[in-house]
């Protein structure tokens, strides 16, 4: 398992969600699990993904979700769940 | 399983509080590219670098991009310059000619800085060390991305003091050398005394003898990480305040044994250490001075601050430790005064003084470091500055350095711009009383008792 963490932050508007679950489909990335908050109408999302049996480069994935987010006005960011595990578990 | 909270702490450290990886630094041996010519050495220095290093800067931005971590600077330290070319350098312009070949590798390979272009001189000088140590102004003024250090002492040898003589001059020159640019050549030479062998901070990196042939150093940062932290506990006790900066320092490290990891297994080339240094950039929020503010000081320099630098650099040193599994280099506060806003408020608004400085550089990394002082400060009174320094790392066993730039041509109230991460400076005064009598004599300060501690 290669598993990566995909957070969205910014301001709740229809269709994020399925945005982003569409592009994580078409690249075989298997969505383990999903928990969001919606703080002042600030959405914040975290999905935890599994990308090994994605094809497509890393790099690509980071890239395209960054671009959906700048397309919907959103901050999505795509990284490899590692940093976030050092960092809170020893 | 991650949940949301820690995942936006993360996040939030990166993009709001400046959490950054400050450097990978690659460590890289040249002690068999040394021959009987300058040619073919710089030949072998170069081909060296190439096979070596040639993936560093793509590893460091492929790992930034996977991971969302800013890797700010990738750079590569050498074995000391004067032993790989002490069979084949005659003169100075030998030296020069090696530094050229070394910064036109470095523009190849795209890396910010290449450090080791240094002498280590603790108990007396070769011919090569007096050679490239004469070398020095004429190497950074012709020269973009190299770094030089001498080192002048050490806790078991004492202290040099004809090289501190001649690295007061060096100093001097340096600035007359580049005056044109505010004397920036004096931003990359630093005077070290107890100098580690795997610093992976410019400008005093070097790859010691003491080293592998190759090896991957991580510096860390994070001083806005802490201060944010330190934001939330205003009017906790100590125990409360220690027990926050060593976990955040334990988390802002962690990130660090990561990223060097990951270039160690990438580039296949071992690991070295974690620096545990916190080092701050011009970058508002990105300051030291900010979080000895935030302990409670109104400025940088008033009563207490060493006192509460001290408290800050162990609890980073006790939080980091556990956080990676090998710990070198300088680990501990910088408290440059041009790289960080918060040191020069601080200087501006009179609180903070050259004196001070040294008094704080006696319980922290590293030493005087950043300051602009007048230009027609005598090269005496350098080596004097430079001597002060040294005997702090010499008697207290630990890493102690100037960094001190004499701009030519500027006084105290002027303000002087490096520009990027070497940020800007007011020019500082200094003690104008003279010491050449003591500069002057020959030889070296014998090594300090190690008994009888007082």
């Amino acid at each position: 398992m290669k598993k990566a963490i995909i957070t969205v932050v910014g301001r709740d508007t229809v269709g994020i969600l399925a945005r982003v679950c569409t592009f994580l489909a078409e690249n075989q990335a298997n969505i383990l699990d999903i928990s969001q908050t919606v703080v002042q109408d600030y959405f914040n999302m975290m999905m935890i993904v599994d990308t090994a049996r994605s094809s497509t480069p890393f790099a690509d994935l980071v890239g395209g979700l960054d671009g959906i987010g700048k397309e919907l006005g959103l901050q999505i960011k795509c990284q490899k769940s590692e940093i976030f595990e050092k960092m809170h578990r020893i | 399983m991650l949940n949301i909270s820690e995942v936006l702490e993360t996040n939030k450290m990166i993009q709001d509080e400046n959490l950054d990886v400050r450097t990978i630094t690659m460590g890289v041996s040249l002690l068999d590219c040394a021959d009987a010519g300058v040619g073919a050495t710089c030949e072998k220095i170069r081909a060296k670098i190439l096979r070596i290093a040639g993936g560093l800067v793509r590893t460091g931005e492929d790992i930034s991009r996977e991971f969302g971590i800013p890797i700010v600077n990738k750079r590569i330290s050498i074995t000391p310059i004067s032993l790989v070319g002490a069979s084949c350098c005659r003169t100075p312009g030998d030296y020069v000619t090696i530094a050229r070949t070394l910064d036109r590798t470095a523009g190849e390979l795209g890396v910010n800085f290449l450090g080791g272009y240094s002498a280590i001189v603790s108990k007396g000088m070769t011919p090569s060390d007096e050679l490239l140590i004469r070398s020095i102004p004429e190497a950074l003024a012709v020269t973009e991305r190299i770094c030089s250090s001498v080192n002048v002492g050490s806790t078991k040898t004492g202290l040099d003091m004809d090289a501190v003589r001649l690295m007061g001059e060096t100093v001097k020159a340096t600035a007359e050398r580049t005056k044109d640019r505010d004397s920036l050549g004096c931003a990359k030479l630093v005077v070290l005394c107890n100098a580690p062998d795997d610093n992976p901070f410019m400008a005093g990196a070097f790859h010691g003898v003491s080293e592998a042939d190759a090896i991957v150093n991580v510096g860390v940062s994070g001083p806005g990480v802490v201060k944010y932290v330190l934001e939330q506990m205003r009017g906790a006790d100590f125990e409360t305040l220690c027990e926050t900066i060593k976990k955040t320092a334990f988390k802002i490290t962690r990130v660090g044994q990561l990223v060097a990891q990951e270039a160690s297994r990438r580039l296949g080339v071992p690991f070295g250490i974690i620096d545990l240094s916190l080092a701050p950039t011009p970058a508002v929020g990105d300051s030291v001075a900010d979080i000895l503010k935030e302990i409670g000081l109104e400025q940088p320099g008033a009563p207490g601050t060493t006192a509460a630098l001290a408290m800050l650099n162990d609890q980073v040193k006790k939080g980091g430790v556990m956080a990676s599994s090998y710990v070198g280099g300088l680990s501990g506060a910088f408290i440059p005064v041009s790289e960080d806003q918060g040191m020069i408020d601080a200087v501006n608004a009179g609180a903070l003084t050259i004196e001070k400085l040294e008094a704080m550089t006696c319980v922290c990394s590293v030493g005087l470091d950043m300051i602009a002082i007048p230009g027609d400060t005598p090269a005496a009174t350098i080596s004097g500055i430079i001597a002060d320094e040294a005997a702090i790392g010499m008697v207290n066993q630990k890493t102690t350095a100037v960094r001190i730039i004499p701009v030519i041509g500027k006084s105290v109230g002027d303000t002087v711009e490096f520009g990027g991460l070497l940020g800007h400076a007011p020019v500082m005064p200094v003690n104008r009383f003279d010491c050449t009598a003591f500069i002057s004599r020959k030889g070296r300060i014998p090594a300090p008792i190690h008994s009888f501690k007082n």
